[in-house]
């Protein structure tokens, strides 16, 4: 396993990733740049201190999982996995192209070390299930950590793997929804509110915390919870700012599913510095 | 040149779920990597069998289907051999969308049982029934389609599923079927098996169907006309080879099943025709419709799929076909 990270570290590098997200977004004229600017605090935490993980040995089969089910924010998994060394961080500016392994939503037929593919919306809990169940059959002490978007919970079949989920007890997983407010129409609470959010989980058996989803500190404590807590999955719900570090980005819907212009790339490196 | 025909007493046997449900037991003392779950239907699925020998290895996913087939997924991911199964309808249709990009996109080692295809469930009606599996397994991308005709068949598809290594559909049904095989009878992904041989014409059959392609190649038998019955247990990948000789050999082919002719295996046997060696061909099966409430006998009669129409369609098809030159 790689050494972890220290909070400053982490933070250092989630300032290079958004720099990445910003410039392969840019580079493929299309994307979801909000959401993936939501989440990299919690990415980087993952990947950088909770799992446990080896990039050297992608199928290591006690490893700790982590599954985007909000397929759409892939800039964030990939700039994440190339950071850590699982794939070419040369090659983040091909996202999008014919032949490119940086798939417009994350594809394990080309990035093996991906845990899943995803894309279609409210899959990621029930795959996590599928996951979690078999580190518990194996005697495995992976866990499997599974991001959610806040509109993608929407979705019926969260709600059916929620409760599959408390009602077998699959202690080993956690579901973090990005709850950055926003989805592709506009903001959630305009769209189909999703309110209260943390009573839903909870009323669904779920250990629930929520938290600032850009405090890496809080981030680690809450994690370090959801491992010990038994007898039932945890749900974080993270309150984020969509398009986080860039100020035109920042809670716009626009920048749900737009590529920045170039000069709007511009912009926001400079902003990033 | 007098066929060598082989006696067929089509003595009710099993019905298909229950030897799939069996099956899987056996299968599961063998492979310990096999976990089964169910949607609420485990005592008419029979995966109750695999519940009551390996409570650990079953999982309860309640009226869910959508989430128990991506479950199955992610067991499919860390290394299990995952077996979902429910009523043919839901799980087609419920589960379809995890079907097409949990599992068949990333091209998994799920195993999908429908049970209760087709109308011959009879009473419970069409909200219930399923004739439309074959179009929905068939457009996975990568997935092998397989539909036993008996419980000879159904044992040794279950099994060899179990082995094939990559995402497998088989569609069985609740009434007892006639027992068409031998117990030794041997079984291969992808291989049809020629019934009876047979030169003026031939039917392909799938499932509950080939039972009444046996029974109309006995009736027309008796009238001199020489007819090949070919079961098709893998509906994909098709045995384009035995079709192509069909076509070639007896310049007619009928197929009957009990699905919707809309996206059948009929109309994938064409399309093989077709690409290899044209011929008049006719079709049983359901014509553009759901059926109704009935007893299966009463439903499989007034819906055309039983011996008289596969009789029917012979008829036609030879009425079409050119003499020989």
């Amino acid at each position: 396993m790689p050494p972890k990270k220290t909070v400053p570290e982490m933070q250092a590098i989630a300032k290079r990733i958004r720099r990445e997200i910003i410039e392969m977004i840019g580079a493929a004229k299309s994307g979801h740049p909000g959401g993936s600017l939501s989440a990299v605090e919690l990415v980087v935490t993952l990947y950088f201190d909770v799992m446990r993980h080896d990039p050297s040995n992608p199928k290591w089969p006690d490893r700790d999982r982590f599954i985007l089910s909000k397929g759409h924010a892939a800039p964030v998994l990939y700039a994440a996995m190339a950071e850590c060394g699982y794939t070419p961080l040369d090659q983040l500016n091909t996202l999008r192209k014919l032949g490119s392994i940086y798939q417009g939503h994350p594809d394990v037929r080309f990035i093996p070390s991906l845990e899943a593919s995803t894309g279609s919306l409210g899959e990621g809990v029930s795959l996590a299930l599928g996951m979690g169940l078999t580190a518990r059959l194996n005697g495995s002490p992976s866990r499997t950590y599974v991001m959610l978007g806040d509109g993608e919970i929407q979705e019926g079949q969260i709600w059916e793997a929620a409760m599959f989920g408390s009602f077998h007890k699959v202690e080993n997983i956690v579901a973090i929804v990005d709850y950055n407010g926003i989805q592709l129409d506009g903001f959630v609470k305009d769209i189909m509110d999703v309110a209260p959010l943390a009573a839903k989980w909870r009323a669904f058996g779920w250990h629930t915390v929520e938290i600032d989803g850009h405090n890496i500190p809080v981030i680690q404590a809450a994690f370090k919870e959801a491992s010990e807590t038994k007898g039932k999955p945890t749900a974080i719900i993270a309150h984020t700012i969509k398009g986080k570090g860039v100020s035109f980005m920042e809670n716009n819907p626009k920048f749900h599913g737009t590529a920045p212009t170039p000069d709007e790339v511009k912009l926001a490196l400079q902003e990033l510095q | 040149m007098t066929p060598t025909k082989p006696k067929f007493e089509l003595k009710l046997g099993m019905a298909t779920r229950e030897a799939f449900g069996k099956a899987l037991v056996v299968a599961g003392r063998e492979n310990k990597d096999i976990v089964v779950g169910d949607a609420d239907l485990s005592k008419s699925t029979y995966t109750s069998l695999f519940h009551n020998e390996f409570p650990e290895r079953f999982f309860s996913c309640g009226i869910a289907e959508a989430n128990m087939v991506a479950i199955a997924a992610g067991f499919a991911y860390a290394g299990k051999v995952p077996v979902v199964a429910s009523f043919s309808c839901f799980l087609m249709n419920k589960g379809f969308e995890q079907l097409r990009v949990t599992v068949a996109y990333p091209k998994l080692n799920v195993k999908v049982v429908g049970t209760h295809s087709g109308i011959s469930i009879g009473e419970d009606g069409p909200s219930q029934m399923s004739v439309e599996e074959t179009a929905l397994a068939c457009s996975l991308p990568g997935f092998v389609v397989l539909s036993p005709a008996d419980e000879v068949s159904a044992t040794a598809l279950v099994l060899a599923a179990i082995r094939y290594v990559g995402p497998v559909f088989i569609r069985t049904g609740r009434m007892k079927a006639p027992i068409v095989y031998p117990p030794d009878q041997k079984f291969e992904i992808g291989k049809a098996i020629e019934l009876v041989e047979g030169t003026d014409v031939t039917v392909i059959a799938t499932g509950l169907l080939v039972a009444e392609a046996i029974r109309a190649q006995e009736t027309l038998e008796a009238e001199g006309i020489s007819v090949r019955v070919i079961d098709i247990h893998t509906i994909k990948p098709l045995d384009r080879d035995a079709i192509q000789r069909a076509a070639a050999e007896t310049g007619a082919i009928v197929v009957a099943e009990e699905h919707l002719i809309d996206g059948g295996l009929g109309v994938r046997v064409a399309q093989v025709v077709a690409e290899t060696h044209p011929c008049v061909m006719e079709f049983v099966g359901i014509h553009d419709t759901y059926a109704e409430s009935g007893t299966p006998e009463q439903l499989l009669d007034k819906y055309g799929l039983v011996a008289r129409d596969v009789i029917a369609a012979v008829r036609r098809a030879l009425g079409r076909k050119k003499p020989r030159a």
